[in-house]
């Protein structure tokens, strides 16, 4: 190697050098501009006025626990107990929590000294530990406290509405009732509701001990309560979630069956004519271009809301990636196999049977078992659009903006499924195609 | 001469069990394949039904008016074609909302799956004992869908498109964690070991030993991501997170005298879908092409 030859090998080298040191300021700085454009075009810094942090601590809070409103009318006098507040979740006549006590005064014991007592004519004690004792009198529309002018931002009191919050609960005073939260971890109520006979009953009791309910066996009894339960409705849910299983196994093999076919039609080497080819391809191209989301939409429109709607739209769409993904996989055989059947004096269609089938048999399982996977968790999305499936529980229950518990839920139950078909198409893999590990 | 025959007699005495017990075999296995058919069909049909039943509208009354919408549509923009230009500059900004959100969030996702694969690959990670423990965090970021994450999201932080570019990112780094982790495990782990004799720390080794070699297949997961992320941030906009799918919903809400606003929208969002699906599949073609040669 000449001198010249080394200098010019040295200034290559110096140019691919000084090219990478380029690349390596120019790349980081193009992300960073991006970035700070992204900055300003998605108002990150008014963010923080938008966001709602009160939301956010409802919903951290409510995931895992729950309050007990104790109500009071202020008309009529009447007393009502009820978990969340809700019809379902009430305590039937004649029982009360254990915390309330008392007939004429009904004293409230939220717990860490803050005691609440319901005094005659719609008066209301509440005794807050290092503050004192708060006295309101609600008298027709209007109450009257004895609260000082500069109350503590705890308290928000104004001459309609008294709003008193502590860590151990909460009052509300109005003219019409007043009512008292107090607040538990847990998810009261999970498996039995108070009209249940087995409410309160623990799991040896019900399975070993003697009959609760005399008309029927325990555990048939304790399940069908169970299933039956008008606050957590287990019975919707697993349906939900059958739903969406359904629509993703539906969507999914569907799709392989029509697309299998569609794939020799657009594999160069089983369809010679270039039009066939040409079109099938197109046909692929626009189905996976118009994506679930408009398919949804359009299908959502002629089939109306259902689980049937999000099984076409998945199978629509993966038609089209299957199709691409499968003759591809066919354009990759190995001939000789082929020759080797058609020796023996095989058919064209026998050919396709043991000459291509067996090559390709293993790509397309793992492909349809991995897209069964995805297509669980694109079936809850399309689910939350067209309304089939765990998705629209879940929708339904974020819109409400108060079960946050029951969206807790959902959620665990949504990963737990998505996982679940994750392990179960893994291990029907490895059954079917061998594992690669 | 009779050694011979004795022979002959018993060789065919051989073929012929081995063509019986050939054929029990093979009558066998199509008995069982027959039987897994069976049940395949059988499982698909009654799905089919189940599906059929409990949809508001029965499959067989759907599929003659399944061209209806579309045709409306179609007629309706037909009609109002010279301001279809117009609305198609009217919702690009939108478009380019949705094509953000999927950039962020793939960009991030992938920086987040980067570090995520390479602490739980055998050999390569920093902390072997968390190894399992980073794996279950991409198990779970990849399981939850994005709706879920976005729907929370846009209760505490209002709509717009924050709340679908933490979803949709967070998905991304399950899903491309896992898939940068396999690639991983097939690198040479000699240049990391090279470094390691120089004094080099985790990071330089990982920056300057595996990612040059993962790097060509790295990037192309990444841009088949941004081609997924494109259409999961159409669909969360649906949701109200903002971009193409909120300008969508608020259109198809409003019924036919509108129906011109959705055709403009379809037609963006159909060939946004279809340039990104382009220019990804080529540009990943070429590095995984760049890569064999």
């Amino acid at each position: 190697m000449t001198a010249a030859d080394l200098s010019l090998v040295k200034t290559e080298a110096d140019a691919l050098f000084a090219r990478k040191r380029i690349f390596a300021v120019a790349l980081p700085a193009i992300v960073l501009a991006y970035f700070v454009y992204i900055f300003f075009a998605f108002d990150i810094a008014g963010l923080t006025k938008r966001a709602n942090w009160d939301n956010a601590v409802t919903l951290a809070s409510d995931s895992w626990s729950y309050k007990t409103h104790v109500t009071r009318d202020n008309r009529s006098g009447e007393m009502s107990y009820a978990v969340e507040g809700e019809r379902k979740g009430a305590y039937p006549e004649g029982q009360r929590p254990d915390w309330v006590s008392g007939d004429d005064i009904i004293t409230i014991d939220l717990g860490g000294d803050t005691i609440v007592r319901l005094l005659p004519e719609q008066r209301t004690e509440v005794n807050v530990p290092g503050f004192g004792l708060i006295e309101a009198q609600a008298e027709g529309r209007t109450i009257t406290t004895n609260l000082p002018d500069d109350a503590p931002d705890w308290i928000n009191a104004s001459n309609r509405r008294v709003a008193i919050t502590t860590p151990e609960g909460r009052v509300t005073i109005t003219g019409s009732k007043t009512e008292v939260f107090n607040y538990f971890p847990g998810w009261e109520l999970f498996w039995f509701t108070f009209d249940s006979p087995y409410h309160g009953h623990g799991l040896f009791e019900i399975l070993l001990g003697d009959r609760i309910d005399p008309t029927r066996p325990n555990i048939t009894g304790a399940v069908s309560d169970w299933w039956n339960n008008a606050m957590w409705r287990h019975k919707d849910v697993a349906w939900a979630i059958g739903e969406t299983i359904l629509m993703a196994f539906l969507g999914t093999m569907g799709a392989a069956i029509i697309a299998l076919p569609l794939a020799f039609m657009a594999a160069k080497r089983f369809a010679p004519v270039m039009i066939v080819r040409a079109a099938t391809r197109r046909l692929f191209d626009f189905v996976r271009g118009v994506d679930a989301l408009i398919w949804t939409v359009v299908l959502a429109r002629a089939f109306g809301p259902g689980p049937l709607t999000g099984t076409l739209a998945i199978l629509i769409t993966d038609t089209g990636t299957f199709g691409k993904i499968f003759s591809e996989a066919l354009e990759n055989v190995d001939q000789k196999q082929i020759e080797g059947v058609a020796s023996t004096g095989a058919k064209p269609l026998q050919r396709y049977r043991f000459g291509v089938i067996p090559q390709i048999v293993p790509i397309l399982l793992a492909q349809i078992l991995y897209f069964l996977e995805s297509n669980t968790r694109s079936a809850t999305i399309i689910g939350a659009i067209t309304g089939g499936g765990i998705g629209l529980m879940l929708t339904q229950a974020i819109q409400t903006q108060k079960d946050w518990e029951e969206v807790a839920y959902y959620i665990v139950l949504i990963v737990a499924m998505v996982m679940a078909m994750d392990s179960f198409s893994g291990w029907l893999r490895g059954k079917l195609i061998g594992r690669k590990d | 001469m009779t050694d011979a025959t004795l022979a002959a007699a018993q060789g065919r005495q051989t073929v012929d069990s081995i063509q019986t017990s050939y054929m029990a075999q093979v009558q066998r296995r199509r008995l069982y394949g027959g039987l897994t058919l069976l049940i395949f069909v059988v499982l698909m049909v009654s799905g089919f039904n189940v599906a059929d039943d409990r949809n508001a509208g029965g499959f067989w009354d759907g599929l003659h008016q399944i061209g209806d919408y579309p045709a409306e549509v179609l007629a309706e923009a037909w009609e109002k074609r010279a301001d279809l230009p117009a609305l198609i500059v009217k919702f690009f900004p939108a478009l380019v909302e949705t094509i953000n959100i999927a950039a962020v969030s793939t960009l991030i996702g992938a920086a987040a799956g980067l570090i995520l694969s390479l602490l739980s690959t055998r050999g390569l990670a920093r902390w072997p004992r968390l190894i399992p423990v980073f794996r279950r965090n991409m198990d779970i970021m990849r399981a939850v869908p994005e709706i879920v994450i976005a729907l929370v999201l846009i209760f505490v932080l209002g709509g717009g498109p924050v709340p679908a570019m933490i979803a949709i990112a967070i998905h991304t780094a399950g899903a491309l964690g896992k898939m940068f982790s396999e690639v991983a495990e097939n690198a040479d782990l000699k240049p990391v070991e090279g470094l390691a004799s120089t004094g080099a720390n985790w990071s330089q080794r990982m920056w300057l030993g595996v990612l040059p070699q993962v790097a060509p297949n790295y990037l192309s997961y990444a841009l088949l991501r941004f081609e997924i992320n494109i259409r999961a941030s159409a669909i969360l906009g649906f949701v109200g997170a903002g971009g193409l799918g909120y300008e969508l919903r608020n259109a198809m809400a409003w019924g036919p005298g509108r129906f011109d606003e959705a055709a403009a929208i379809f037609i963006l969002l159909f060939g946004t879908i279809v340039f990104f699906d382009q220019i990804s599949s080529r540009y990943r073609n070429r590095l995984t092409e760049g890569q064999n040669a």
